[in-house]
């Protein structure tokens, strides 16, 4: 159970790249905000609207759903970044499962 | 390097949250608990599907009765705000900036209540002017133990972040703590992935339908 | 806290065991808690079988018979067969893949208490007004009409024991991810490491929609809530799902790890690499996948429909491929090797017999139409005793022999062990291979007793005898130890002299820190390659140095105390006073907890680079 830091790069080399990196991603974080808020703003419109049919608007909400979702897991959670692969393998699994669950429980539990 | 040990602004690692083999456990234990999660989520997601607007008689309110466009827009305006806050929390203590870090959580634990009073307000509002109970109905029980399973994750949420930030408060960042925070905040931005599911599957799909 | 050669007092021991975080004390403590659940749940199937003996019998009345037959279900799969699983996963898998300890040794410890504080709760029940008698699915359509507090007992102790096997699964994924030796690739990771993993994977996923179903129930029940009532719009069937999604893989939970054990013996004992391990490791994560996509199978005479029926028989039918791959394997392993006839081996061999008849007659009852014809008989109650006890506990009973050396430092007795198999071994088929024929005949299963005539007696009396054998045989195991504890003799890092994993490669048992210096893994067996390179030991991946080591802690204890204290708080909610206190004072006791383990720091200690050199010098048999 070392305590050691493992990653041993010199840290003053790169100090200033590394200022740089964070901004400019944390410039995609907002951008990705911005995109999370419109997706958010278009699902409760396609609701308030009441022109569509039901039939349009499950799936279409849902599928918004998902894409912010996305957003959530690979920008504000970082699993773009290196070293995530057992996590979303993990999730990955986890969302299947629940899909598989969500699905059986819309289609035969029917009492 | 020891997690105890001081650090400056020009030894700060880039990874400060994986950096120690402890902080690598913690950080993948904690995303294989948040895939756990996903599956307890989807559990309570199921079952409110199979048992939406499934009430005893006619005279129960069903959910495209209950719901209020309006008010979801704003809790949920609320949270993924929060969602923001705390990724500029993230940002600053990747920087090594323990005040501002201290801040942006601070932005984050007030939209988080802010969010919690709006949810208690609902409630209370299903309760006194529908009759919608957690014991009225299956629809009701299925309804409160949803979004309640969320809230009581909103409140466990404040109530650690509110924890790190005053334990930590005085001695800044270290390479012990910093997983501590990153943590953290991957909870609170995995309330917001639930959030998202909430507002469409059961709010808005209940209006619609 | 350098305690590496202390003498300590009784009191003190007990401590250092409630304090514990150290993987192996842990393990100890699982096989001791879990042992114990064990015959408690072997005494409730010995009366089972008593009043099963003789038709028209009175020996229990039917309402005790229902509490009796839910409880040996439900001690065997959550008290017994899992936490002596995790027991062996938690002595062995570390030293397998070259680790110091768990990746977190003072979760590790929390998963115990959990468990254990749950199963003395759900036990309680005997003794506070009855126990849980809707049977160990507890179906919500008579679980929610049971009178009394049984099944509240079931509700709030499988929820307690629950989180703790959940947090003891995330606990060996991360360690299994991170901690390996250097050159311990997956590929080269010994079987029983791989079915662990497996394993805890499946519990990460499984035992979340049980939290939400015991969850749903607890509400139903006790805070009244309408999910399984029907009149207000509820569904029991939501519970059969839930409880199924979690029960399917459960039963992939216990017997993967007993996959794993077995291939470790029949790997060593025919002295010979085993046979095929990609496609076993394949196989392993393909029933582990698989294990998720077929609970319906529990629920064909539910009536979900023709379509739904269809795709459930269909997936179940497909796990039985990966399965044969593996019984191929264990085949293959053993042709033209040089076979020992070990106690251990023992078991491995009788296995494959006594667990290929319990998947065929799972093969049966997954083709659709023909269950409708199976259910709810003896058939059923055969099929799934000739899985469980002829593949978990027999793995159980040959890790037990081949791991005894290693978890305390001395071999069990040889003789006694054989003397233990034969018992078992044909008490376990006397009593279940006639339950076949039981349940073809028409005799329904949890039934507490049946009429003369019509020509079940015979059949059940040589069950009751079965189970008396199989009683025998534990009871000589019993013996067995307490024998080899009190004669004690030591023996060395290698007592079955043709070990092939890393965990024969330190003294038996393990010092605290496991290996002064971590190994370097030069391929699949590395102990065995070692060998076969003329040399006695592995070589150091690093050199002698400080060993970071976790301090002991009492907070594990008092967080599931806390729980436990709240439990009673909660079966008694409405109808004591004290209910809503007792509830927020074991609450507060548990978070209070937590907290203090959140704010107070814990670096754990250093072992230094001296005192093991010291320790060395001293020629310290560790």
């Amino acid at each position: 159970m070392a305590n050691q830091q493992l990653n041993s790069r010199n840290p003053r080399v790169d100090l200033e790249y590394r200022r740089r990196k964070s901004a400019e991603e944390m410039r995609y974080q907002v951008v990705s905000f911005s995109l999370m808020i419109f997706l958010t703003l278009v699902a409760f419109a396609a609701v308030a609207i009441k022109g569509f049919t039901a039939w349009f608007t499950a799936p279409f909400i849902v599928l918004l759903a998902f894409v912010q979702v996305i957003f959530q897991l690979y920008y504000f959670m970082h699993m773009s970044h290196k070293g995530h692969e057992a996590p979303s393998l993990f999730l990955y699994f986890g969302l299947f499962f629940a899909l598989v669950m969500a699905l059986a429980f819309m289609t035969i539990i029917w009492w | 390097m020891h997690a105890e040990e001081k650090l400056t602004y020009e030894t700060w690692p880039a990874e400060p949250e994986r950096s120690t083999l402890e902080a690598k456990n913690k950080f993948l234990g904690f995303w294989l608990f948040l895939g756990g999660e996903t599956v307890l989520f989807a559990s309570l997601f199921a079952t409110y599907l199979a048992l939406k607007d499934k009430v005893p008689s006619p005279e129960h309110a069903l959910a495209k009765d209950l719901y209020d466009l309006p008010l979801t827009f704003v809790a949920t305006m609320l949270l993924l705000t929060s969602s923001l806050t705390s990724v500029y929390a993230m940002y600053h203590m990747k920087n090594f900036n323990t005040q501002k870090m201290m801040l942006w959580l601070g932005v984050t634990v007030a939209l988080g209540l802010g969010f919690l009073g709006l949810e208690i307000y609902e409630f209370s509002h299903y309760v006194h002017e529908f009759g919608h109970t957690f014991t009225s109905s299956a629809f009701g029980s299925a309804f409160y133990t949803l979004v309640g399973f969320h809230g009581a994750h909103v409140t466990f949420g404040l109530a650690w972040i509110l924890a790190l930030i005053l334990r930590n408060y005085k001695r800044g960042l270290d390479l012990y703590n910093a997983p501590k925070f990153y943590v953290a905040s991957l909870y609170w931005h995995f309330i917001d992935v639930v959030w998202v599911f909430i507002f469409t599957v059961v709010y808005l799909m209940g209006m619609v339908g | 806290m350098s305690t590496l050669t202390q003498k300590k007092g009784f009191g003190a021991t007990i401590w250092d065991f409630l304090t514990t975080v150290d993987h192996k004390k842990i393990a100890i403590l699982y096989l001791l808690a879990g042992g114990f659940f064990f015959i408690v749940g072997g005494i409730e199937a010995v009366l089972i079988r008593m009043q099963l003996a003789v038709p028209n019998n009175d020996f229990v009345s039917a309402g005790t018979f229902n509490e009796i037959i839910t409880m040996h279900g439900t001690t065997m799969i959550f008290l017994a067969a899992m936490p002596i699983l995790l027991g062996f996963m938690n002595a062995v898998m570390p030293l397998q893949i070259g680790a110091r300890d768990v990746a977190f040794p003072f979760v590790n410890a929390l998963g115990f208490w959990l468990f254990f504080f749950g199963g003395v709760f759900l036990n309680l029940s005997w003794f506070l007004g009855g126990a849980p008698d809707a049977g160990w699915t507890s179906y919500a359509s008579l679980a929610i009409h049971s009178k009394g507090h049984g099944v509240d007992f079931y509700v709030l102790g499988l929820q307690i024991s629950g989180l703790g096997t959940l947090i003891g699964g995330i606990n060996f994924l991360v360690t299994i991810i991170n901690m390996r030796a250097p050159g311990m690739t997956y590929m080269r990771m010994p079987l029983f490491s791989w079915t662990t993993f497996v394993a805890s994977a499946l519990i990460l996923f499984a035992f979340p929609p049980l939290t939400v179903g015991l969850t749903l129930m607890m509400f139903d029940r006790m805070f009244g809530s309408n999910f399984f009532v029907v009149a207000n719009g509820g569904n029991t069937v939501i519970w059969e799902h839930l409880f199924w999604i979690f029960g399917h893989p459960e039963v992939y939970i216990l017997i993967l790890p007993a996959f794993g054990i077995f291939s470790e013996i029949f790997s060593t004992f025919s002295r010979k690499r085993l046979f095929g391990y990609s496609s076993m490791v394949f196989a392993t994560v393909l029933i582990g996948f698989l294990g998720f996509m077929v609970w319906a199978h529990h629920m064909f005479t539910t009536g979900l429909g023709p379509v739904a029926n269809a795709i459930f028989a269909v997936a179940t039918m497909a796990i039985a491929v990966p399965t044969g791959i593996k019984i191929f394997n264990w085949l293959f392993t053993m042709w033209g090797g040089s076979v020992k006839f070990t106690t251990p081996m023992y078991w491995a061999f009788a296995f494959i017999p006594s667990f290929v008849m319990g998947g065929v007659t799972g093969v049966m009852l997954g083709t659709a139409p023909a269950d409708y014809q199976y259910h709810d008989s003896y058939f059923v109650v055969a099929h799934f005793h000739y899985v469980i006890v002829g593949g978990v506990v027999f793995g159980i009973f040959a890790a037990t022999h081949y791991w005894w050396p290693k978890m305390f430092g001395t071999m069990l007795n040889e003789t006694l062990g054989k003397i233990t198999f034969w018992l078992f071994f044909v008490g376990f088929h006397l009593t279940f291979f006639i339950q076949h024929f039981l349940g073809l005949w028409g005799m329904p299963r949890r039934v507490f007793t049946f009429l003369p005539g019509q020509g079940y007696e015979t059949s059940n009396m040589i069950s009751s005898i079965g189970a008396l054998f199989m009683s025998l045989g534990v009871i000589v195991l019993l013996i067995n130890v307490v024998m080899t504890s009190v004669k004690n003799v030591k023996v060395g890092n290698d007592p079955w002299e043709d070990g092939r994993t890393l965990e024969w490669t330190i003294p038996s048992p393990p010092p605290f820190y496991n290996f002064k210096q971590l190994p370097l893994v030069r391929g699949l067996d590395p102990l065995w390659l070692e060998k076969t390179a003329g040399k006695k030991g592995m070589t150091p991946a690093e050199p002698l140095g400080d060993i970071h080591m976790p301090n002991s802690s009492f907070i594990p204890f008092m967080i599931s105390f806390g729980l436990f204290f709240a439990a009673f708080g909660v079966l008694y909610n409405g109808e004591k006073s004290w209910a809503v206190p007792v509830i927020i004072i074991g609450l507060l006791i548990t978070f209070g907890s937590m907290l203090v383990r959140s704010v107070k720091d814990d670096h754990g200690f250093h072992i230094h680079k001296e005192e093991l050199m010291d320790e060395n010098d001293k020629g310290v048999k560790a």
